[in-house]
């Protein structure tokens, strides 16, 4: 294995978006992804709050990395992202009550997203604060994507509407599964498997060069 | 060297003349007369129905599905089953995409053939009746229809609702469930009341059935202990309270009881695969279409009680492995 080269700082923005997609590649915030993501208006409102968190958690903890012993390290960053979720909720609830009330229980459980709590653990505590917030910023990216396309598939074909606008006519037979929890599943497990489907299509092509470079490695492995 | 007499080849030396395909087409080839009966009844609009739901599904597995795996028919059975638990006057492209469903996210996905957990035909079915719940419901009217006119709008634009009011009525199970009127045991039998393409005329598709079971292409344990608990658990309770709960006759012969039990239960891949596994399956269906069209939300559980013992199979399977020739019971061992 070659020395660990440092990734330049594009790349910590850009990973997020496809090559480490948390909901994607990591399988990171699937009870969002899954509960919350029947409209495009949820999905976003979601994903605010979780740009929010995540952004606001990154920065603190990798500030204050070298003063919290690692025996309460996880529990610090519990407490550190529970009191930006508490802020989210109430910005959320002030802001755009309908919203918040349809999000229900799920802005709260922020807490538990593993996405949040695994950036801490993975990057912040170990990284710059310019690092962590640029890797925050990527992940939230990501996760938002994610988020508005499967509430973009779910809107129109369950309620046949974006953003509560009317795309399919007035004569559209609205999927109602795709608006009831079956519908979040069908979703994910479409896009899981079209997004490994391209990804591995790209290992395929990329094989051939590595292939001839050393085939016999290869076949150890 | 060269004696044909001492030939020595590889096993197995016995061998059946069932193949998949074989089995497969003559299932097909049993549910024509069910398929028949359902033209004959409901019209032109039964048969394009059918014919949606056969195109989406072989559609499907010939676009996604293993190499050549079209020819073996069980995408057409799915279709046809599928079909055959739609209402008359469905718009055909969902049919279409009950099809597609029914194979890809029922079979595709899971690997093929002999892989599926689930019944895909009733997958498929349980995605329309989640996705379009009130066109699903839809049943039109039996009595003074022209046989040649459409029972619905059958050729709505794809992915728009119905734009016509079809005359509708309600299927013998909702008439017991919601009007508490019961619908003539003869009427069911034969198959002239409202419901499915394939939920009418039970005595057809007993016929059928029958046939399969005769050649061993299904385990008729399967289509035996359904009736039994049915009935054994509707006696029952038809004696405690005769104006409350139908009779047995009534629940054995109305809804898609019979085309579930012989046809969709009885799949060889989501059944068990051991003969006392097959009556727990079988019971544990019967008791949970009594459970679900007595106390349910709905009139009818013959698909989710197939479904929910569908997920049931493999811990049958694995609770009822007989023993292995030439050993000992682990108790009596000790």
């Amino acid at each position: 294995m070659s020395p660990r080269k440092p990734t330049p700082p594009s790349q910590e923005l850009i990973k997020g978006v496809w090559r480490e997609n948390p909901v994607l590649v990591q399988l990171l915030g699937l009870c969002p992804a899954l509960a919350v993501t029947n409209s495009v208006a949820n999905s976003l409102a979601m994903s605010a709050a979780v740009l929010f968190v995540l952004v606001g958690s990154s920065l603190l903890v990798s500030t204050i990395k070298r003063i919290v012993p690692s025996d309460v390290r996880i529990s610090t960053y519990i407490l550190i992202i529970a009191t930006f979720v508490t802020i989210a909720d109430m910005i959320l609830e002030a802001s755009v009550p309908a919203v918040h009330k349809e999000l229900g229980a799920f802005v709260a459980l922020i807490v538990v997203n593993c996405i949040i709590l695994g950036r801490q653990e993975a990057f912040a505590s170990r990284n710059s604060v310019g690092r962590s917030l640029l890797d925050a910023v990527g992940m939230s990216i990501g996760f938002t994507l994610t988020m508005v396309l499967m509430g973009t598939v779910r809107e129109v074909l369950g309620n046949g509407t974006f953003l509560g606008i009317s795309v399919m006519g007035p004569h559209y037979e609205p999927w109602v599964i795709m608006i009831l929890p079956p519908g979040g599943f069908l979703t994910l497990g479409t896009i899981l498997l079209v997004f490994s489907w391209i990804k591995r299509r790209g290992e395929e092509r990329a094989k051939p060069a590595t292939a001839a470079a050393g085939p016999a490695v290869g076949k150890a492995a | 060297m060269s004696d044909a007499r001492y030939l020595v080849t590889a096993s197995p030396h016995l061998r059946s003349r069932d193949s998949t395909p074989t089995i497969m087409w003559s299932v097909v080839g049993s549910l024509m007369p069910v398929a028949a009966f359902a033209v004959y009844y409901f019209g032109p609009s039964a048969l394009l129905v059918i014919l949606a739901s056969v195109v989406g599904a072989v559609g499907t597995e010939a676009a996604w599905g293993k190499k050549g795996a079209v020819r073996d028919g069980s995408a057409a059975i799915t279709g046809i089953l599928l079909g055959l638990c739609l209402p008359a006057g469905l718009p055909l492209w969902m049919a279409v995409l009950g099809g597609a469903f029914s194979i890809g996210f029922g079979k595709i996905v899971f690997g093929g053939l002999g892989q599926n957990i689930f019944n895909p035909a009733l997958l498929g079915r349980a995605f329309l009746q989640a996705a379009f719940p009130v066109a699903l419901t839809t049943w039109p009217a039996v009595e003074n229809v022209p046989w040649w006119s459409l029972r619905g709008d059958n050729f709505a634009l794809p992915l728009m609702g119905s734009r016509v009011d079809a005359v509708t009525t309600a299927t013998p199970l909702g008439l017991m469930k919601f009007e508490q009127v019961t619908t003539p045991i003869r009427d069911l039998a034969f198959g002239t009341t409202a419901g499915s393409l394939g939920e009418t005329g039970a005595v057809l598709i007993l016929l059928c059935g029958g046939y399969l079971a005769l050649n061993n292409y299904l385990n008729w344990r399967i289509p035996a202990s359904i009736f039994l608990s049915v009935a054994a658990f509707t006696t029952v309770l038809h004696l405690i309270d005769g104006a409350r709960y139908p009779t047995p006759q009534f629940m054995l012969l109305s809804g898609g009881l019979m085309l579930g039990a012989m046809y969709m239960a009885t799949d060889m891949v989501t059944s068990p695969t051991t003969n006392r596994g097959s009556w727990i399956f079988g019971v544990g269906i019967g008791f949970l279409v009594v459970l679900i069209r007595l106390w349910g939300g709905l009139a009818e559980g013959v698909m989710y009680a197939i479904l929910i013992m569908n997920a049931l199979v493999p811990f049958i399977n694995r609770a009822t492995q007989p023993r292995v020739f030439g050993t000992t019971r682990a108790k009596a061992a000790a």
